[in-house]
Order: C-alpha cells, then sequence, then structure tokens
C-alpha cells in the first residue's frame, strides 16, 4: 500500500470516528437531560405534588395539583377543538378536494405550523383575551388547539392517501357512497397514523408554554370552569424556576421530570402504533 | 460433441487456456481474472451456484441470461461492489492476475476494476470535474487536464464537450452522459472494466455508440459487459457466459455459442423460447 | 327512486356525472360540504391570524414606521419604543447556535446515514427524535440550573484567558447572556438538522455512492465528496429549519439571556430576543402602544420565520427532485 493510500484511509478512518462522536454526543444529550431531571426532581415527586395546591413561600408540603389538572383541561379544550378541524380538513384534502384548494389548504396549514409559538398566543389572546376582557382556560385552550391543527392535518392527510387503491374501489364497487367508503373503510385502514399523528400533536402542545402566559396565565388555586385563568405545568416550571426559592427550584425539577416523562411515553407509544402498522410517510 | 466445444463448456482456472479461441485469434488466451467455485447469497437466499469462470485479457465478455440469473450479481463481485450490501455473503475464490482479490486492499482493487452502472451516473459536478474525479483522490501521472482529455477520446466524447467542459454533467444527454461515465472509469487507467447493462436505459442511437466504443476500448483494458440484449452479446464480444438461475450453463467463444451452442437451455434461450 | 333524472343509475358510480340531488341522497354532497367547512376554516384561522397581527400594531407603525427596527432605545416609560436590540439578540443567539449546532449536526447525519449499520442508524434517530419533542423550558430549566453555572465557572473564564483579546469575549462573565442563549439554542436545534439532513443524504441514489466507490474512493471520500454534495442543498434547506426554530424559540431564551434591551459586542453580555421579550413583557404591558409594539415584534417574527421555513422547504424538494430526475435521455 503506498504512503498516500495509507493516508486516504487514515483520514477515513478519522472522520469515521469523529461524525461517530458528533452522533454520539448529540444522543446523550437526551440521557443527561432525564438523568438531571431524575437527579434533581426525583425526591421531590411525591403524593402531595400530586394531590396538594402550592403553598406560600417557607413552606412545605405543597405541590402542583391545580396545575396539573390545568394541563388537562387545556389539552382537553385544544383537543376537542384542533382534532376535528384537522381530522376532517384532512378528509376534505384527502378524499374530495381538487388540486387548487388543496394547496391553499396546505398551505395555511404549514404556515400555522410555522408559525413561533409565541405568536400564536398573541393570536389567541386577541381573539379571545381582549374581546373577553380576561384570560382563561378557553383561550389557552384555543391556542394550543390552533397549533395541533396542522400537525393532525398533514399527517392525517398522508395516511388517509396511502390507503391503497384497491380498497376504496372495492368498497365502491359494492355500492358504498363516498362517504360510506371513508367511515367503513378508508379511515379504519389508516386509523394507525391518524391516530399517532394525533398523539403526536398532543405531545408536542403539551410542553407548549409561550402560548400560554398571556392566554391561561396562571392561578395559585383551583381554576374553575372554563373562563377563569388556570396554572399549567409548563408555565409553572418557568416560573418556579425563575423564582429565588430552592423549594421552588425542587419542584421546578420534579415537574420538569413529569412533564417529560408524559411527553416522552406518548411518543413512543404512537411510534409503536405506527410501527405495527404498514410503514407510511413520516409528517 | 467436439473437442473443443467440451472443453469450452468446462473452462477451469488454469491460464493459459487453449481453447477455440485461439485457433482465431492470434494470441493464447490469457486469463486477466479467475472465478473459481464461487456460491453467493444474500441473506439466506442462494444466487450463484458454484460458478467457475476466466476472463480473458483484452477482450470482452458477455454474460447473458434471462432476468434475475445472477449476471448482475455475479458482476459486481467481480470488483467487491457487493460488499455495500450488508446480507451478501460469498464462498470460493476470485482472481485477479493470480492475485487473490479479498487479500488485497478494497480501495486499490476497485481503481483496477472499474464499474459502469445501468443508469448514467454522473456527479453533480461539471464534465471535466466527473472525470478528474478519480484523478484528484487517486493522484494522476499526467497533468489533470491533459488525463481528462485522454479519457474524454477513448471514450469518443472529446470532440462532443471539449467547448463546454465546466458545464454541468446533468446537461448531456443520456448516452452522453453514459460515456461520460465510461471516460470517468477510464481515467484512473482500470486493467479491467465492468459495464452492468450500460446501454439498457439508452435510445439506439446511443447504444450503437457505445457498443463501437467498447469494442475499441478492448486494447485499453479487459472488457465484462452484462446484457440482456443477445443480439448486442452477439455483435461484441468475444466470450459468452449463459447464466440461468444462478448457475453457469455455457461459457464459449462468441460465435460457437450463439451458432452451436452445446447446452438445450442455451439453445432454447437464445433462439428466445423463454426470456 | 322518484323524481326524473336524466341519469340512468347503472353500474357503479361515475364521479361528477351523478346529478346533484343523488350526490345528495347518498350523503356525499353533505358530507363533502362538512368536510370543506373544516377545511376552510383552517385557512380562515390562518388568514385571521396574518389579520390581526397587521391590525393590532398599527399604533407602532403609524408612530414610528421603518424607524421601529432601528431605534435602539425601548422605554416603555416615555413610549418611545425600538427593535433593534431585539433584533441584534436574536441574530447574535441565532448566528452562536449555528455555529455551534451545525457542524456537529451534520457530523452526526452523516455518521447516521452513511457510516453507520443500518440498526444503529435508526436506534440513534429514535433517541434524536424523542430529543426533538422534548418542551422548551425543559432546556430551559436545564440551562438556568447547569448551563449557566458551567458558563460561568468554567467555559467563560476560560474563553477570557485565552480569547480575551477578541471584542467578542470581554467583559464581566455572568454566566447568562448571549453566549448561553447561543449554547442552549444550539442544543435545541441540533435534532433538526440531524434528522432532516439524515433523510435528504438518505434519499441520494445509491449509484452515485457506488460510483465513487467503484473508482476507487475511500468511504469517507465517497461520503464526503460526492454524496454530501450532491445533498447540499437538501442539507442547506435542513439548516434553515434550524434558524427558523432558533429564531422563534421563547421559554429556554428567556430564561438564560439575562433580558436586558442591550447592544454588545461582547457575547458575554446580557441581552434579549424578540421572542423573549415578548413573553417577559407582554402582561406587563400597560398601554395600547407598548402592548402594540410587541404586536409588531411579533408581526416581524412571524415574517422572517415565514419566509425562511419557505426557503428550507424549497430547498429539501429540490434535492429529492435531483435524486430522480437526473439521467435523463
Amino acid at each position: 500500500m503506498n504512503p498516500r493510500l495509507r493516508w486516504r484511509k487514515f483520514v477515513s478512518n478519522f472522520m469515521l470516528t469523529m461524525t461517530g462522536c458528533c452522533a454520539l454526543i448529540a444522543v446523550s444529550v437526551l440521557f443527561f437531560i432525564l438523568g438531571n431531571l431524575v437527579y434533581h426532581g426525583g425526591t421531590s415527586i411525591n403524593w402531595n405534588f400530586f394531590t396538594k395546591l402550592p403553598v406560600p413561600v417557607g413552606e412545605t408540603g405543597g405541590g402542583m395539583a391545580n396545575a396539573i389538572v390545568g394541563s388537562a383541561k387545556l389539552l382537553l379544550v385544544a383537543t376537542l377543538f384542533g382534532v376535528p378541524i384537522g381530522f376532517l380538513g384532512a378528509v376534505y384534502l384527502a378524499e374530495f378536494s381538487g388540486n387548487k384548494v388543496a394547496f391553499v389548504v396546505r398551505y395555511a396549514a404549514d404556515l400555522l405550523n410555522g408559525a413561533p409559538s409565541i405568536v400564536i398566543g398573541i393570536f389567541a389572546f386577541t381573539l379571545v383575551v381582549r374581546p373577553f376582557k380576561h384570560f382563561s382556560t378557553l383561550a389557552g385552550g384555543v391556542a394550543l388547539g390552533i397549533m395541533m391543527i396542522p400537525i393532525t392535518l398533514r399527517s392525517t392527510e398522508q395516511f388517509l392517501l396511502s390507503v391503497p387503491r384497491n380498497l376504496r374501489e372495492g368498497a365502491m364497487a359494492l355500492g358504498a357512497s363516498k362517504w360510506k367508503t371513508i367511515v367503513t373503510v378508508i379511515v379504519p385502514a389508516a386509523y394507525r397514523g391518524i391516530l399517532t399523528a394525533i398523539l403526536l400533536a398532543f405531545a408536542r402542545v403539551a410542553g407548549e408554554t409561550a402560548p400560554l402566559i398571556f392566554t391561561a396565565l396562571g392561578n395559585s388555586y383551583w381554576s374553575h370552569g372554563w373562563n377563569e385563568p388556570t396554572a399549567s405545568l409548563p408555565v409553572v416550571i418557568w416560573n418556579y424556576a425563575l423564582s429565588a426559592y430552592d423549594d421552588w427550584h425542587r419542584q421546578a425539577w420534579a415537574a420538569g421530570l413529569v412533564l417529560l416523562a408524559l411527553i416522552l411515553v406518548i411518543n413512543i407509544v404512537a411510534r409503536a402504533i405506527l410501527s405495527r402498522g404498514v410503514s407510511v410517510p413520516r409528517a | 460433441m467436439h473437442a473443443s466445444v467440451r472443453q469450452a463448456v468446462s473452462v477451469n482456472i488454469t491460464p493459459p487456456v487453449t481453447t477455440s479461441a485461439s485457433r482465431e485469434t492470434s494470441a493464447p488466451a490469457e486469463m486477466r481474472m479467475t472465478v473459481s467455485k464461487l456460491n453467493f447469497w444474500y441473506g439466506s437466499k442462494q444466487t450463484l451456484y458454484d460458478v467457475n469462470l476466466g476472463i480473458a485479457t483484452s477482450k470482452v465478455t458477455a454474460l447473458i441470461g434471462p432476468s434475475g440469473c445472477g449476471k448482475s450479481t455475479l458482476l459486481r463481485t467481480l470488483d467487491r461492489m457487493h460488499e455495500t450490501v450488508r446480507s451478501a455473503r460469498l464462498e470460493g475464490e476470485i482472481l485477479l492476475d493470480g492475485k487473490n482479490i479479498f487479500a488485497q486492499d478494497v480501495t486499490s482493487l476497485r481503481r483496477r476494476v472499474g464499474m459502469v452502472f445501468q443508469r448514467p451516473n454522473p456527479f453533480p459536478k461539471s464534465i471535466f470535474e466527473n472525470v478528474a474525479y478519480g484523478l484528484r483522490i487517486n493522484g494522476s501521472k499526467l497533468p489533470i487536464a491533459e488525463a481528462v482529455e485522454k479519457s474524454l477520446r477513448h471514450a469518443a466524447l472529446w470532440d462532443e464537450v471539449k467547448d463546454q467542459l465546466h458545464k454541468s454533467a446533468y446537461d448531456l444527454s443520456g448516452g452522453q452522459q453514459q460515456r461520460l461515465c465510461i471516460a470517468r472509469a477510464l481515467a484512473v487507467e482500470p486493467e479491467v472494466l465492468l459495464l452492468d447493462e450500460p446501454c439498457s436505459a439508452l435510445d439506439p442511437i446511443s447504444t450503437a455508440k457505445i457498443e463501437e466504443l467498447l469494442v475499441q476500448l478492448k486494447d485499453l483494458c479487459t472488457i465484462v459487459t452484462v446484457t440482456h440484449n443477445m443480439q448486442q452479446a452477439a455483435r461484441i464480444s468475444d466470450f459468452t457466459a449463459f447464466l440461468l438461475v444462478g448457475q453457469l450453463i455455457e461459457f464459449s467463444p462468441t460465435p460457437q455459442l450463439f451458432t452451436m451452442p452445446s447446452d438445450p437451455r442455451t439453445e432454447a434461450y437464445i433462439t428466445g423460447r423463454f426470456g | 327512486m322518484s323524481t326524473a333524472t336524466t341519469i340512468v343509475p347503472s353500474a357503479g358510480p361515475v364521479a361528477g356525472s351523478r346529478s346533484f340531488l343523488s350526490r345528495l341522497r347518498e350523503g356525499d354532497e353533505i358530507a363533502r360540504m362538512i368536510t370543506f367547512l373544516f377545511a376552510a376554516s383552517v385557512v380562515f384561522i390562518t388568514a385571521l391570524l396574518v389579520y390581526e397581527l397587521w391590525v393590532s400594531s398599527v399604533l407602532p407603525r403609524h408612530k414610528f414606521g421603518l424607524s421601529f427596527f432601528i431605534t435602539r432605545v425601548w422605554d416603555p416609560v416615555f413610549d418611545n419604543f425600538g427593535a433593534l436590540p431585539f433584533i441584534y439578540g436574536t441574530v447574535v443567539t441565532s448566528a452562536v447556535a449555528l455555529c455551534l449546532a451545525v457542524p456537529l449536526g451534520i457530523g452526526a447525519s452523516i455518521f447516521l446515514a452513511e457510516l453507520a449499520p443500518a440498526r444503529l442508524s435508526d436506534t440513534l434517530e429514535f433517541f434524536i427524535d424523542l430529543l426533538a419533542a422534548v418542551p422548551s423550558v425543559i432546556y430551559g430549566v436545564l440551562g438556568i440550573f447547569i448551563v449557566v453555572p458551567l458558563m460561568r465557572q468554567f467555559v467563560e473564564p476560560a474563553l477570557k484567558n485565552s480569547l480575551g483579546f477578541l471584542p467578542f469575549f470581554k467583559g464581566p462573565a455572568y454566566g447568562i447572556g448571549f453566549l448561553t442563549a447561543g449554547v442552549v439554542l444550539a442544543i435545541m436545534v441540533v435534532p433538526y438538522i440531524i434528522s432532516v439532513s439524515r433523510e435528504v443524504l438518505l434519499s441520494v441514489p445509491r449509484d452515485q455512492r457506488e460510483a465513487a466507490l467503484a473508482l476507487g474512493s475511500t468511504r469517507w471520500e465517497s461520503t464526503w465528496k460526492v454524496v454530501v454534495p450532491f445533498a447540499r442543498t437538501g442539507i442547506l434547506g435542513s439548516i434553515f429549519l434550524a434558524l427558523a426554530r432558533a429564531l422563534g424559540e421563547t421559554m429556554a431564551v428567556s430564561m438564560v439571556i439575562g433580558n436586558a434591551p442591550t447592544i454588545s459586542a461582547s457575547l458575554f453580555s446580557p441581552g434579549d430576543s424578540i421572542a423573549s421579550v415578548i413573553a417577559n413583557q407582554f402582561t406587563e404591558a400597560t398601554g395600547d402602544l407598548y402592548t402594540q409594539a410587541l404586536i409588531e415584534l411579533g408581526l416581524v417574527l412571524f415574517l422572517l420565520t415565514f419566509i425562511l421555513n419557505g426557503l428550507a422547504r424549497i430547498l429539501i424538494v429540490t434535492t429529492s427532485q435531483r435524486g430522480s430526475g437526473q439521467g435523463n435521455a
């Protein structure tokens, strides 16, 4: 082997190692984050955490029950608002629409998807908070719901379109009308992908903070109904982390652990659902 | 059966082999490459069974057979290109100039055994840089510009591109792109050039140009080409190997294989009864 | 089957030629109308978003016009608002983030797409995708409690000692500031670069790499000199995507950037970004001009990310088209 070739092979192996290190560093960040959350926040996760309201600074024994319930309510509103729009809109795109309309709708969805979450928060503020003159769970839910729309729409559309032709034609040849075919054949065939899309959209907005800051705002107590401001996990984490109190810092870590665990579990479950079925294009 | 035909059917590995080919040409055919007892698997599926073959120096050898018979697989073992597929497994021996190709460094081997692919695949670079690529990484005895011109002339492309060497290779027609790929392969002065159905994606005129080219290139390097077009094999090759379902059925000098095939399956294939 | 129609109800529905009434009867027309409404509402919401942003920022636009973008002062007390410090902060932190994230991200994506065995590549990609799902506020928590002390105690002093003659590394090392925000942003943005670049690299046709190998290239040579150049527009697209993400990133940045409307060459200095100032000041904004100035900042942010995302998409699509369109006869 001549020296030039020896050098070239050395460079090749060296770069293989270097790029491998880059990949390793990137992946290890995930474990670094999880490790820190467990280390700093693991001890603060107890029964109080899940059941008690926050207590004044200096006292111990407080928890995040209102934030947890608040997040649940917000996500409920978001799902009820965003998923039907995304899903039915996707049905239109995949089954009924012509090319021009489809292009416009997709483009609008992509625009919405790319909008920074704080801008969505401003939008929800102008839409729901300003007219009614107060912050509310509803406003926060709408903001999150708007963010769920494009993810649900694009993914659902892709999965519906990927249902094989012969399945549709089989149903129609038996005399089924278009909407019956959709309901009884196409959607069931694509249900895995659609469910995954909804779960992923859900996980995405579960961690969002910025849209909630000036819509749902926050609350140290229980929030009643849908018209009051409410605490939520991400906003509480933000507030507590920025505070000066150690106890609140510990709680922020704990809440972060709970939030991230929830989001990661949903992500893993969603991917598992998808991989059990036919492999379909990524969102 | 005629003695020479019997000999040609069971070509074995010791060079030089005196076959009827040596009576037609003036020099004894030496073997540039030899393949012995080659068995090949993709995963658990065996695709080549006990293939024995000699590639004659400075001659054109054609591999023919119906789709799926393993001819491309065989071709790709000759420059160890099968190693890019994880599940590929190989048993047997392949020699280049008497030396085992698996005992050498694969990068040096591939410089000596070049390959042209089924669909033209020029790099997203200029015409000049495509041909210069191999020279730049391997080093070149001549100044690069000279070596590039030499290769393009060998590939019968120089006159058509000499004024646009810095244009993108994708501006060329399909036939020109394939000749560019040939020039690119020739630039590193390989001893053997492997071509995997080089004309299947091209129109008849480009095909004719490339066939002419391959016959001329014999003097420069040994040529092995896979083709699904029997007439092409008959036109340009000196030796033809017929494969069927992973087995080498017959290997003879081309005129003989096409006029007096010794195996009934060969005859069935070349008369179009299947494939 | 009552009303006279001129269509014979023959074997199988033929799209478009059945009468409106028969489609209605079978519920298809209703389904079409309902789903159309929902699809249209998506367009409506998006249009409303842009409209609201525009209309709700009318006061500062009239008062300051284009000088809004070059005024350094941000003074709520005297109602004088200039966006320059925030634009500066956004640009600087994004630049730092890209400088760190691009080499790491592209290196990792090359490993995953070209050099690693398929199973390892898929496993690592799985973890990278999970990383992309980590919420911003959690990066912020890590930023405040881990990255900031690290920067303050080790990294910034080290930089000061070795490169302190450069204007970038002068001034006291607080730990918070442009550099730290850039580092945190880089960590957040790397997964996007990796997953998009990896996909783009995987879409490069096999025979490009094989042609390079067939000419006697080493694995690195075939990757770096052939495959990566082939995919370069798509990779650039992934960088634009990452940049768009960095621009809009609010929470993590707001927690470590220092929240001071400062323009300084020093990376150690505290500053502010567009997204972060909106997050911090919106609920405290008194008076319409103040609120609307913040909304105008939001509009600017929206436009920037809109342009970047659009460019990114064009670049990524171009690469995949090249892959299938080459070698035309």
